[in-house]
């Protein structure tokens, strides 16, 4: 098995350690994995925004780099449900205009998956191996939720984890209050849902609140800070890859 | 807000518990809803038909001065000086209550929640709960002062205070205004749900009868009625029926022994053709009013009604009010979403909420010098100021710049170094990123700090630790 890394732009530059867990873990399990340094962005942010006309010149360079990487390997796996839903249900309406692209990026739209996905559905990977201690608790991202249907995938491999104490919260799908743009535009808005959705964290007393969006994270992490909370934000990939001896499961 | 917010996931969780079936119902809806979008026509003149088989009259009205005048005319002919109301959101459209004060005809609004609002000067802040937004402290508070009583605590002892008012309101009023649920082009039928038993009242007494409604609520048969009536009140309360259903049919005529002496339907446009003609935004006229959207937004239970700025709140709101006031007078709200999809998830119609955000999002940005002429009366919005055109524009030249970046990967890494490089030297002893330093001035909105590696220089390092490479 064979693939192809689509690391995200927000992981790229501001959680690269999600990328690198992601790679490692991957790499464990016996899956070949290939990055191609071209990647940029999937052009979700413009695409939001409502400035369709930039969304479409980024993702046009990027369905093309998935066509190169599906010559020589399986699947394209990306650690984000947000990217994963513009590529599969957004570009094939952002290239609508050209039947020919739109044809392309249908082609590509099956064989692109967001990491939990891929490993469930696909690899069918279980228990996933891993050891991770502590009580953790998961965040449903809207897109992956929503767009992509994933929800039990990520709970089947965070209850198989060794050691992890998995606990569900309350509101679990109410969205965290991140929607890209929309924490810049609306940021006490913004901050009010997070507010929410760290009240439910708080109600399960978890150690670590884990989701498979860096958006998602990113936001929550930020709040958590602000109030000098030790709860922990990881992305899933960052628990899946935590080992007995690393710094990440010791708790 | 946060307590209405516990009523609103019990209702969800009903809702959601539907499983199979109620997957069906919605399927059936939508065919149902999309077949009489695509004959109107066809099903709003066999509607006025019928309406004038059985003794009703219909005015055609393309906007709220037509609908409001042919009303108001009506009243004066027949010296209507009281009216008594059920809840009709159309009504609050056209805001026919400040056209009936002024034509000299005093409009009572009969449902709870909207007499409770109508004595408090508001509007409603939700679809079918209208002082959601108000506790039961609020509401002693509002009866003491203008109703002459004591301060009363409980809720029985409020609604006995409102339905002795209203009793002598409903027996006195010469006119009674409805809205309309759904409107059966087979038999000229107006169908209206309730729980408190005013539409009965309003619509059993007094001798003249108004009911106004959008073109969008006519559905073909009687038969059709079923699926929408089991859809509805789970959506909207949780309930599997409301209290009561009354379908309403012209005038009291021999053999009968029942009916208003007059019964007059305004079928209002105000605005609904322009959306049945666009494509992307047609299947909003699906909507039954159920207000679930609302109950799930995330953004709507923090912020309530009264934010949107207009008639109709929440999700369905973001969408209707930029298309009937104008969309440069309701920019904001289009972008007030996180496109979470709740809404999506549980409206009974199926109506693509966050699809047609983006879409107006779309039209907003790409075409700023569109001039919609709204066909509604304005709501609270201001028109943009000085400074707000400014950062539009300040936004579209970024958005370019983020456009040249991304689609060329040497840009794109160069890009990512001088930003690295700013954050070092702009942000000082700080660790301050340099996104949230640029926005500042725009925004609180926290954005973390760039890593100091990207991802892409880790793998780089990993296939090849020993290469030598100049940093460029």
């Amino acid at each position: 098995m064979q693939v192809s890394l689509f690391v995200t732009c927000l992981v790229n530059q501001i959680s690269p350690q999600v990328g690198v867990a992601t790679v490692e873990f991957l790499k464990r399990i016996g899956v070949g994995v290939t990055f191609n340094a071209e990647q940029t962005c999937c052009g979700q942010p413009a695409y939001n925004a409502g400035y369709h006309r930039e969304a479409c010149e980024v993702a046009r360079g990027t369905l093309r780099l998935f066509e190169r990487e599906l010559d020589s390997s399986d699947y394209v796996v990306v650690p984000s449900g947000s990217c994963v839903a513009m590529i599969r249900k957004c570009y094939p309406k952002l290239f609508s205009a050209d039947a020919a692209e739109c044809a392309r990026a249908e082609r590509v739209a099956g064989r692109v998956l967001e990491l939990t996905e891929f490993l469930v559905r696909v690899l069918r990977v279980e228990p996933s191996g891993g050891s991770f201690g502590g009580r953790v608790t998961y965040h449903d991202s809207c897109h992956l939720l929503r767009e992509l249907g994933v929800a039990n995938e990520p709970r089947t491999l965070l209850s198989s984890m060794q050691g992890a104490e998995f606990v569900e919260m309350d509101r679990a799908d109410v969205c965290c209050g991140f929607g890209g743009t929309f924490s810049v535009k609306f940021p006490e808005l913004s901050t009010a849902l997070a507010e929410e959705k760290l009240a439910s964290i708080e109600r399960t007393r978890a150690d670590a609140v884990v989701a498979c969006d860096t958006g998602c994270l990113m936001h929550l992490a930020g709040e958590l800070n602000r109030r000098g909370s030790p709860v922990r934000c990881l992305h899933i990939a960052e628990v899946l890859n935590a080992q007995p001896e690393t710094d990440e499961s010791r708790d | 807000m946060s307590k209405a917010t516990e009523k609103f996931i019990a209702i969800q969780t009903g809702v959601s518990a539907g499983g199979e079936e109620w997957q069906r119902l919605r399927k059936r809806a939508v065919m149902i809803k999309s077949h009489t979008l695509d004959n109107l026509d066809h099903y709003l003149e066999q509607f006025a038909s019928n309406v004038e088989h059985s003794g009703g009259r219909v005015c055609w009205a393309h906007d709220a001065e037509e609908a409001n005048r042919y009303i108001c005319d009506l009243a004066r002919t027949r010296g209507v000086r009281l009216a008594v109301k059920s809840k009709s959101m159309m009504s609050e459209e056209i805001d026919l209550n400040h056209a009936l004060a002024m034509a000299g005809v005093e409009a009572v609004e009969t449902d709870f929640g909207e007499f409770i609002a109508q004595l408090a000067g508001e509007r409603p802040s939700h679809i079918n709960m209208p002082i959601v937004h108000k506790s039961r402290a609020d509401v002693a508070d509002l009866f003491a002062a203008k109703l002459n009583v004591g301060r009363l605590e409980e809720i029985k002892d409020l609604a006995s205070v409102a339905r002795r008012l209203l009793r002598a309101r409903f027996a006195a009023a010469e006119m009674g205004i409805t809205g309309v649920n759904f409107a059966i082009a087979e038999t000229g039928t107006i169908v209206l749900v309730e729980n408190e038993g005013n539409i009965r009242f309003t619509t059993a007494l007094p001798p003249v009868q108004v009911a106004v409604m959008g073109i969008e609520k006519v559905i073909p048969r009687l038969a059709d009625l079923e699926v929408f009536l089991k859809l509805l009140p789970r959506s909207a309360s949780g309930q599997k029926i409301t209290a009561g259903v009354s379908l309403l049919t012209g005038i009291k005529r021999a053999p009968h022994e029942e009916g208003p002496r007059e019964f007059h339907v305004i079928i209002l446009d105000n605005g609904r053709t322009g959306i049945l003609a666009d494509p992307q935004l047609r299947e909003s006229l699906h909507c039954i009013r159920c207000g679930a959207c609302l109950n799930v937004c995330p953004v709507y239970r923090k912020i309530g009604g009264h934010a949107y700025g207009w008639v109709y709140p929440g999700p369905i709101g973001a969408v209707l009010t930029p298309i009937l006031i104008g969309r440069e007078k309701s920019a904001d709200l289009p972008f007030a979403s996180s496109l979470c999809g709740a809404c999506r998830d549980v409206c009974p119609v199926k109506i693509n909420l966050p699809e047609m955000l983006l879409h107006l999002r779309t039209q907003i940005k790409e075409r700023p010098a569109a001039k919609v002429d709204p066909p509604a009366r304005t709501g609270s919005h201001s028109p943009r100021t000085f400074g707000q055109l400014l950062a539009n524009r300040a936004e579209r030249a970024a958005f370019k710049l983020w456009a040249a970046v991304m689609k060329d990967a040497r840009r794109y890494r160069r890009a990512a170094r001088l930003a690295r490089l700013a954050q070092l030297t702009l942000g000082g002893g700080k660790r301050r990123g340099v996104f949230s330093i640029l926005l500042s001035r725009w925004t609180t909105s926290h954005i973390p700090p760039l890593a100091p590696q990207p991802f892409s220089s880790w793998w780089r390092e990993l296939s090849d630790p020993d290469e030598r490479r100049p940093e460029r």
